[in-house]
């Protein structure tokens, strides 16, 4: 499967911070709430975790996407 | 007679002001714009090298050639920015003053290129010059709609995904990406948007072609540009200079020095600062601009004389800059206000600058890459760049010592809006 990272919509998110309760081994939230995401891909043993995370949204700002040529990828397996 | 600099080059500023600004006159001095060749538009303009005069520098040959290359079943708009969001600079207004028709050429040769049928030019709304620019588009209903569009005066409303947010909606507030306006802009038509001075360029590449264009400039940064420049120089105002020659000719060419400078704001407010000792031979252009730590952006040089204070000036342009947050998205929204405070507290020595600066610093790095525009990223960088420029500084207020600059504001920024959704229609 082609590697995928988080990204969020930064202008629909309203810092609910559910994405950080259901993955909090990849988001920290800043101090004003809003998630800070890796650049890299989400390793494979948490892609169901993060799928959660997304459908998890309530403002339905958080998403997969393709992870660009050049962006390094996790080595996490 | 003027005694011009040998650095200075005139290309878009070459008209005679005495034959005024008339369409007429325009075509007797530039000839008329030839019909494109074998070669179209878009061949030339890349081999021109030409980069947007807008800020970000992006080649526009190849911005026309992603608009060209999407699916044909929507005929492209083509919008002319001439909003001159950055406080500082100068030069749009002084091109569209004496030059509207070179920006209407570009802009309509840039159209017929893409079998675009609607040509926008934007301007702050209220502004002087929008009368007169008016007039110029009246002379220039070529069988396309050439019409002036009002964006309300606010800095981030001349962003690309801001101007076709207000064209679409009223509202001038960035959009989330993507989609980016060459692929959906305008009525959700492929959206070409460029700097009027970019256009005013392909105008002279579209007759005089690249290698005419090449023969100024860098080959990193081609042609001829115009600068704002301003602060302590003797001439302060708009010049057109070949890309690639020294800050310190640039400011030569504005009469000089007026006295010893502490530091030069390079690129506006979306640039950076450089300490005056290292810049006057730093050349103007992107690449070595950009390694200094400022950037060229819309080509605006201040001069910060002696006796002004480099936290207070800092201090006031973080806090114009959050007061021109659209108010978004939260790193922005609440950042960027948290680092101007910050900022005023190392000012006043309010609180402990041990405590200050790593969470200065900290915010600083919550702020790239996490807006749906570049604001929060330009204002860290800017930010940044002043904590390096003047360390010393920062130091005597961190621990109140006494500040040559005795609070007085010296850089001439308007106050912010109003950061209601309202303040952005």
């Amino acid at each position: 499967m082609n590697a995928r990272r988080l990204q969020v919509d930064p202008i629909a998110c309203t810092a609910h911070g559910v994405c950080a309760e259901l993955l909090p081994e990849l988001i920290d939230l800043d101090e004003w709430g809003y998630p800070v995401l890796p650049a890299t891909a989400v390793p494979r043993r948490l892609t169901a975790a993060a799928a959660r995370a997304v459908a998890g949204c309530p403002a339905l700002a958080l998403r997969l996407s393709a992870v660009p040529a050049g962006v390094a990828r996790s080595t996490d397996p | 007679m003027i005694d011009l600099h040998p650095a200075s080059v005139a290309r878009l500023l070459s008209a005679p002001p005495e034959q005024g600004t008339s369409l007429a006159a325009h075509r007797a001095h530039f000839g008329p714009l030839p019909p494109p060749g074998e070669a179209g538009l878009i061949d030339p303009v890349t081999r021109s090298g030409l980069r947007g005069r807008g800020g970000a520098g992006f080649p526009t040959g190849r911005k026309i050639a992603a608009v060209a290359a999407q699916p044909t079943s929507r005929r492209p708009v083509v919008v002319a920015n001439g909003c001159e969001g950055e406080p500082v600079s100068g030069k749009d207004h002084v091109l569209l003053e004496l030059a509207p028709h070179l920006v209407l050429d570009g802009a309509l040769a840039v159209a017929t290129a893409l079998g675009a049928d609607e040509v926008l030019l934007c301007l702050h709304r209220g502004d002087p010059i929008v009368p007169s620019v008016r007039a110029a588009t009246a002379e220039r209903q070529e069988g396309r709609t050439v019409r002036v569009v009002e964006v309300p005066r606010r800095y981030a409303a001349s962003e690309e995904s801001a101007l076709v947010n207000f064209i679409n909606t009223g509202m001038a507030r960035p959009t989330a990406k993507p989609p980016r306006p060459f692929e959906r802009g305008v009525g959700g038509h492929p959206t070409m948007i460029a700097n009027v001075e970019t256009l005013a360029h392909v105008a002279l590449i579209a007759r005089y072609g690249p290698d005419w264009f090449r023969a100024a400039g860098t080959a990193d940064s081609p042609g001829t540009t115009l600068v704002t420049v301003g602060g302590a120089v003797a001439y302060p105002g708009v010049l057109e200079v070949a890309l690639g020659v020294p800050l310190g000719a640039v400011l030569e060419m504005a009469g000089g020095l007026t006295g010893p400078a502490q530091a030069l704001l390079v690129g506006g407010v979306g640039g950076g600062w450089l300490p005056a000792d290292r810049a006057l031979g730093v050349r103007l252009e992107h690449a070595e601009l950009r390694a200094a730590g400022a950037a060229l952006g819309v080509g605006t040089i201040f001069a910060m004389p002696a006796g002004v204070c480099g936290v207070t000036e800092t201090a006031r342009v973080a806090s114009y800059l959050a007061g021109e947050s659209a108010r978004q998205c939260g790193p922005c929204m609440f950042g960027l206000p948290a680092v101007a405070g910050d900022l005023w507290a190392l000012s006043n020595a309010a609180e402990d600058p041990a405590t200050i600066v790593p969470r200065l610093r900290r915010r600083l790095g919550l702020l790239p890459g996490r807006g749906a525009c570049g604001h929060p990223d330009g204002f860290a960088r800017f930010v940044r760049g002043a904590l390096d420029t003047f360390a010393d500084d920062f130091g005597n207020h961190a621990y109140g010592r006494p500040c040559p600059g005795g609070g007085r504001p010296w850089l001439p920024l308007p106050t912010a809006g109003d950061p209601t959704p309202a303040g952005w229609q």
